[in-house]
């Protein structure tokens, strides 16, 4: 563990501001800078992430790390920075990790299997508007992570669970529903993520404030597809 | 050497159909036999990337992120523009390709803008049958909204994270390809070099961002798709990876560099609040279609906004332009902003900032659909700045946002170099000298998944195959160039940090080649950026070494290059002796103030090419035609 003292932060810098600022003067000092992932700096890339004080993206309600801004802290405070703890997000250096398993479960079927240039008319199919707008809810997850170092088992059910949700509530999306369901939490067990059992930290930490009632959705997807589980009887199609 | 487009001859409206038919086609049983390679993981990387990958061809895509997920295509805000006409208040095909023609005040060519527009129709229908959430009326259809420099509704959205939701339909179809086999993905790998192997791009060096191994990637074609140089300036709404690296050496190796002076300043974005800051963040251009822009009449008016009256505050956008209102194109609503500050009107703390008012809109809509409509822009601004735009007007100024300068290519995307192909804000195609709103977004898609996988099929058909090894000398000569940079950046074990230099490159880009350039100042700020550069390279501190995660040995890369590049962006911009789109010259403007162009001498395409370390940069002409669009002095009142 390192600890340092960062004097002279203003309230209106951001967390990472505040930490680039200590880079640069442990640079100057000739010190290793703390290494942390970071891009848009603005809420949407899912890329920065880190816990502070135990708490995934600092606590705050839906606010990134990025996000967040030093005028919600006070002089003299002590902040312990850690990484997401998960063994399905290896550390690969200070506070950056590996979220390549996420990456792993969308490609095991969080997706619609339209190869490009088979689409119908955009208004062809027209779609409730309460169906877009809960789906746009499920799908403004950023896929940072935060819910798998926010939860006390390390699961990945809210994460999974928005993407199995997004795709739920749309037309496109019911043809692969069930095989969706199936594949993404088959993949999510073999990452070594762990299960859900309830507890709802996730949704607490979730700077984008998705809810729990996609696991809900999920799990009811995977049970449904469980029970009607049958045996392709011919592999063709968009593969 | 001379640039032809390779565009059709014939009548516009056919010139892609008649194109397509003429492309050689690569039977579906050879696609597999050719490797791609695709840098960049965005909007057009990524569509890229799923489409070759559907269509049977190798694919390996790379991306420094940690995730294709990642790209900046992601933060896009407001929207993306299509010709659906679905709102029948007069959109058509032609009517988009004429606003873009037009927005991008005669400076891009006709027959690439016309495509763009034809294609937008078919981008819609990929990403909604992908399953992108677009915004729905209660009927069950497609929602529209309007964009500055149009006067139709063509802007289809998702909330305000239209670019987040279809770069995620571009990232779910690439990612069902990985998991298919047809594409195989580097992430974390940051590319470093093209290889030029007989004139031709035959694959490229990468350095890995995790542990610093440098490996070469051999491919039949090369697709740069790597975003924009807006970071030049350091502040803009780029992301803090974002950079020029890819397309910066692909020019040393001989791919001509167009334009790069057009850059495009974005009229709403949240003022800067401190030295330590680290980026700009974008308030979507949608927010102008509510929201009402203005300044106390009075210069120097520090009252609380809601104790000016009516009568004391100007509406300047809507009092100069009646017709477009606050809905005139970024560079003229930017500008707009400067010389209201510039004489003394400016808002905020710094005196640097417009309002942008909600109160009419709240009172005559009701704060619920305000709440629709914006409701996550509102909330972004009132984290960043602790306050609240239901309450009080939000703060807003001009920051650099886009880039409609980078590599030139023709008609089939491809660049001087055959084989390297560049898609999206890399290339300079479609917008001119000025980008309009939710027209990024589009042009991205367009070049990734309807255009890339015809024209490249043709490249493909047509070249000799050839297996490579390491040791061949393009491939070793690539490494050798790598390995040199980054071992004279540990080497040099100077004093100041990569982002002080790069903190002050930025201000001098701003401050002589950002909204408003003089000869005089342009001279200036190319003597300025030569010593800074060289001082980086004698003493710049880059601590740490090549084998492992190393942030500033990344950083330090790309800025290095952006001194270059800022050098060439001031030398087309003092060679451009006019005023057109987000390029400003102070001796050339209207007696009202707007850009004036020369269209008798500059109505051509700036392509520059590197002639080696030190020497000037070739200039090569590509002569513009308008056939259609004829060009007129820009009035949006």
């Amino acid at each position: 563990m390192f600890r340092y003292e960062v004097p002279g932060v203003n309230e209106h810098m951001s967390f990472l501001e505040m930490l680039d600022v200590l880079n640069e003067r442990l640079i100057e000092k000739g010190e290793d800078p703390i290494a942390f992932d970071h891009d848009c700096r603005e809420g949407i890339c899912g890329m920065c992430g880190m816990m502070i004080n135990g708490k995934a993206h600092g606590g705050f309600k839906g606010t990134t790390v990025c996000q967040l801004h030093m005028r919600h802290f006070k002089d003299g405070d002590e902040l312990y920075l850690e990484p997401w703890r998960a063994a399905a997000f290896p550390v690969i250096k200070d506070l950056a990790v590996n979220r390549s398993s996420f990456d792993r479960i969308i490609a095991a079927g969080g997706f619609i299997s339209v190869p490009t240039g088979s689409a119908p008319d955009g208004n062809a199919i027209p779609v409730r508007k309460l169906d877009a707008d809960l789906a746009m809810d499920a799908a403004a997850c950023i896929g940072c992570g935060a819910c798998v170092a926010a939860c006390p088992n390390s699961a990945a059910a809210l994460f999974v669970g928005a993407k199995i949700s997004h795709l739920a509530h749309l037309p496109q999306g019911q043809p692969e529903r069930d095989r969706r369901a199936l594949a993404m939490i088959r993949q999510m067990n073999r990452e070594g993520f762990a299960n859900c059992s309830n507890i709802g930290e996730c949704e607490a930490a979730c700077p984008k404030e998705i809810k729990l009632e996609v696991i809900a959705q999920s799990n009811a997807d995977y049970i449904k597809a469980a029970f009607t589980e049958r045996p392709e009887t011919a592999i063709g199609g968009a593969g | 050497m001379e640039l032809t487009s390779n565009a059709p001859a014939g009548p516009i409206e056919k010139s892609w159909e008649t194109h397509k038919f003429g492309l050689k086609l690569v039977n579906p049983a050879n696609k597999r036999k050719h490797k791609i390679i695709v840098v960049g993981s965005g909007l057009a990387g990524g569509a890229a990337a799923a489409s070759l990958g559907e269509l049977g061809y190798n694919v390996h895509c790379f991306c420094f992120q940690d995730s294709p997920r990642r790209a900046h295509s992601i933060a896009a805000q407001g929207g993306i523009n299509a010709a659906k006409n679905y709102h029948n208040d007069g959109d058509s095909v032609y009517r988009l390709f004429y606003d873009t023609v037009k927005g991008g005040d005669f400076r891009s060519r006709e027959a690439n803008v016309y495509r763009l527009a034809q294609v937008s129709v078919n981008i819609i229908d990929q990403c909604v049958a992908q399953g992108v959430p677009f915004a729905r009326e209660y009927g069950g259809l497609l929602d529209n909204r309007s964009f500055g420099g149009a006067q139709v509704s063509r802007t289809f959205y998702a909330r305000g994270q239209t670019g987040q939701q279809l770069l995620l339909g571009a990232y779910q179809a690439l990612e069902r390809q990985i998991g298919l086999g047809a594409v195989k993905m580097y992430p974390r790998t940051e590319m470093l070099d093209v290889i030029v192997s007989d004139g031709k791009a035959r694959g490229i060096v990468t350095r890995s961002l995790t542990d610093g191994k440098v490996d070469v990637h051999f491919g039949d074609a090369v697709v740069l798709a790597t975003g924009g140089y807006g970071n030049v300036y350091y502040l803009s709404t780029n992301a803090k990876g974002c950079n020029a690296t890819a397309i910066w050496r692909a020019y040393k190796r001989g791919a001509l560099l167009a334009n790069p002076c057009y850059t495009q300043i974005h009229p709403t974005c949240i003022p800067v609040a401190g030295d330590y800051q680290s980026k700009l963040t974008l308030m979507s251009e949608s927010l102008r279609n509510d929201g009402r822009i203005w300044v106390p009449q009075q210069p120097g008016d520090k009252r609380n906004p809601a104790s000016i009256p009516e009568g004391e505050r100007d509406y300047y956008l809507e009092r100069r332009y009646p017709s477009f209102g606050n809905l005139v194109p970024r560079d003229i609503a930017s500008r707009a902003a400067k010389a209201e500050c510039d004489a003394g009107h400016g808002v905020g703390p710094t005196g640097l900032g417009v309002y942008l008012d909600f109160s009419d809109a709240i009172k005559r809509l009701g704060k619920h659909k305000i709440a629709e409509r914006y409701g996550n822009l509102f909330e972004m601004y009132d984290r960043i700045t602790g306050e609240n735009p239901y309450e009080v007007p939000m703060r807003i100024y001009p920051a650099i946002h886009y880039t409609m300068g980078g590599l030139w290519v023709d008609y089939n995307l491809m660049s001087t170099i055959p084989g390297l192909f560049v898609l999206g804000e890399a290339n300079f195609s479609d917008h001119g000298a000025n980008r309009l709103g939710a027209s990024a977004l589009m042009q991205g898609l367009a070049d990734g998944y309807f255009i890339i996988p015809y024209t490249i099929g043709n490249y493909l058909a047509n070249t000799k195959s050839e297996t490579y090894s390491e040791d061949a000398p393009a491939a070793k000569d690539a490494v050798a160039n790598v390995t040199a940079i980054t071992q004279k950046l540990l080497n040099a074990n100077g004093k100041r940090t990569v982002d002080s230099y790069h903190r002050e490159l930025g201000k001098i880009v701003w401050e002589y080649c950002g909204m408003a350039r003089n000869a005089a100042g342009l001279k200036k700020a190319i003597g300025m950026i030569d010593e800074l550069r060289e001082d980086f390279w004698k003493n710049v501190r880059v601590l740490g070494a090549n084998e492992e995660f190393n942030q500033s040995l990344e950083k330090a890369g790309r800025v290095a290059d952006f001194f270059e590049l800022g050098e060439l962006m001031c030398l087309d911009a003092l060679n451009r002796n006019e005023s057109c789109g987000g390029h400003f010259r102070e001796e050339y403007q209207t007696p009202e103030g707007e850009a004036l162009r020369d269209d008798a001498n500059f109505s051509y395409v700036a392509a520059w090419g590197f002639q080696g370390q030190g020497r000037p940069p070739s200039l090569t002409k590509e002569p513009l035609a308008f056939n259609y669009v004829k060009p007129s002095q820009r009035s949006y009142k």
